[in-house]
């Protein structure tokens, strides 16, 4: 333990990156839990007559075509994106992890069925095949965090499988196994603990992504409808206001969006140094 | 070598099946009743009843199978509602626009990448190593529709450089005669400098958008395997027996540390197949993403799943080529077969 300790000292201190990386994490998170009490406007509230103001000191991100405060907004609309991320990546965390130890453990009809799917899935570019699904399942929020979690899941099923194949002859298996334990409660109780570390780097690494590509939806017009206030949304929102020369629309929520996924990776590049030294690059 | 080929080529069979049986219960997996999807909004009950048969929804689900594969055979994928035109011909006269965005950018990234990757693990620690961490993690993290925008508004709001940035050409020109659909192919083939211009300067923005995207994984992944190469004991040998240190470092090691590079090549064509129908949105670029994105606002089924099946056969064998690739220039591979 103590050695664990020490070496996430020294990956902390080998670069001074993640100290900022984390704490912009905890703002964001602050934000996302409590932004709404503290944003000076109504995200939802027009105001014709302040509409398109470049940012100011009462409007710090300036305002929109129709006169709403992009400050709230952006404010507002962290936790949708965090919502929506946190649950597609737990989403494909926990199927993903079941049925990839069930490939890697059983073995047999499962394992090919198992891997054929997840193989199927990446034989797409995976956000065309996102917008595909949510598409076809109907345009919603609900959605949106499925079609996420499903391009996800292959990663998940594929380091869960690996993990279990190796294991499941070992010696601490067998040995549960004579004590009586089931199927279920050696993947469980035995299994399950082993394959935790690399499966929580891979979290960390996709939480950016999944952030990413939920605000790419919809950008597009897929999931989040206007006037709900998100990222991806109000960049949109913005971009027609870009060639005339107003910024600030969609500049400071794709800002904020951007930093968001930035913290996300480096904080995801830490966590894969201490869990798994070996990855390095 | 031929077995290899063969074999690769029967590997890449599976996924094609996987891509079909997928696209096809995605438009089966409508809630409610496709046909009337496929209809349209504004459809009566006979024009719903006409599109059952025709699509043949009113048979069993394998036999519906059968019959989406067949359609797929002879080409048809069916009518845009919103155009009256097929949906397959639509996709092929937009697909070259898309193209032409999509190979120019992978030629940028891999410009600038590459000696960047090399430089980075030839020097570590240094500045050029700590620029190299720094692109490679920003650059997974640019959503790529507001670098688009910011490109957008710097290069042509601020400084007046590009052209407005709506579509593949100025209103002032028209397009060149088609034989390739490739603009700046056409436009040298038709021997007309300014159109040549004209449509490469709309091109700039969105490629560069596109590169800066796909630069941080060719980067990373050419700094890892050169410095795992320029570690080996074949380098050491080559360094001691006295040979040129550029020698050393583009006959050796370069060539070995491509390997790598070249496969994860797929991955990234599938992230700029993902990313063109972003970037297609904010440059106006009128590719077979933004097709599908005018056919997402108008609830037009049929050109949505001929764009998901485009896509995933496209990238499927994108990935058979880049295995070929690999077969041929990695010696061992052959050996192996």
């Amino acid at each position: 333990m103590n050695d664990t300790l020490k070496h996430i000292r020294h990956v902390l201190s080998e670069n001074p990156v993640t100290m900022v990386a984390a704490a912009l994490f905890a703002l964001f998170i602050v934000i996302a839990l409590i932004g709404p009490a503290l944003v000076p406007y109504d995200p939802l509230a027009s105001n014709a007559t302040a509409a398109l103001q470049p940012p100011s000191a009462a409007h710090w991100f300036g305002t929109d075509a129709l006169g709403r405060d992009i400050f709230s907004r952006t404010m507002v609309a962290t936790r949708l994106d965090l919502g929506i991320a946190i649950s597609a990546v737990l989403l494909s965390f926990a199927l993903g992890i079941a049925l990839g130890l069930a490939a890697g453990f059983f073995g047999g009809w499962w394992d090919t069925l198992i891997t054929r799917t997840s193989d199927t899935i990446m034989a797409f570019p995976l956000f065309v095949l996102a917008m595909g699904i949510v598409a076809a399942l109907g345009n919603t929020v609900g959605n949106i965090v499925l079609a996420t979690a499903i391009i996800n899941l292959p990663f998940y099923i594929r380091v869960a499988r690996a993990e279990a194949n190796v294991r499941r002859g070992a010696g601490f298996i067998e040995a549960a196994r004579l004590s009586g334990n089931g199927d279920v409660r050696i993947l469980a109780v035995h299994l399950f603990p082993n394959i935790l570390p690399p499966a929580m780097v891979q979290v960390s690494l996709n939480m950016g992504w999944a952030i990413l590509n939920a605000a790419g939806l919809s950008f597009i017009g897929l999931g989040v409808r206007p006037p709900t206030p998100e990222w991806g949304i109000l960049v949109a929102e913005g971009a027609q206001f870009i060639v005339s020369g107003e910024w600030w629309v969609s500049f400071f929520p794709g800002a904020v969006l951007m930093l968001a996924v930035f913290t996300f990776n480096l904080l995801g590049d830490a966590l894969r140094d201490i869990f798994d030294p070996r990855r390095r690059t | 070598m031929i077995k290899v080929i063969a074999k690769r080529l029967l590997g890449a069979l599976p996924n094609l099946v996987g891509v079909i049986v997928i696209t096809f219960l995605l438009t089966r997996a409508l809630p409610g009743d496709p046909a009337a999807y496929f209809a349209g909004g504004a459809a009566t009950k006979e024009a719903i009843e006409q599109v059952r048969v025709q699509l043949g929804l009113d048979k069993p689900m394998i036999e519906q199978f059968f019959l989406y594969v067949r359609d797929l055979a002879t080409g048809n994928l069916g009518i845009s509602l919103t155009t009256g035109q097929p949906v397959a011909q639509e996709l092929i006269a937009r697909l070259p626009a898309s193209i032409e965005m999509v190979v120019l950018a992978l030629l940028l990234a891999c410009a600038v990448a590459l000696p960047l990757g090399v430089l980075a693990a030839t020097r570590p620690g240094s500045w050029i190593d700590q620029l190299c961490r720094l692109v490679t993690t920003a650059g997974v993290s640019l959503p790529t529709f507001f670098t688009g925008l910011v490109l957008a508004y710097v290069f042509y709001f601020l400084l007046g450089w590009a052209p407005s940035p709506l579509g593949r050409l100025d209103p002032m020109w028209s397009p060149p005669p088609t034989i390739t659909g490739l603009y700046l192919i056409d436009a040298a083939i038709a021997g007309d400098p300014g159109l040549w211009w004209a449509a490469f300067r709309q091109l700039i923005l969105p490629v560069i958008t596109m590169a800066l995207f796909v630069l941080a994984p060719i980067a990373r992944m050419t700094r890892a395997s050169m410095l795992a190469v320029l570690g080996s004991d074949f380098i050491r040998t080559a360094r001691a027996s006295g040979l040129a240190p550029t020698t050393v470092l583009v006959k050796y090691a370069l060539r070995n540390a491509l390997l790598p590079v070249v496969t994860t090549l797929g991955m990234v064509f599938g992230f700029m197949l993902g990313s063109s129908v972003v970037i297609e949105k904010v440059f106006g670029w009128p590719g077979v993403g933004s097709y599908a994105i005018d056919a997402l606002t108008a609830s037009d089924y049929a050109p949505i799943q001929g764009f998901v099946l485009a896509m995933g056969v496209l990238f499927v064998l994108l990935n058979l080529v880049i295995d070929l690739l690999y077969t041929l220039i990695d010696p061992r591979v052959s050996l192996e077969g």
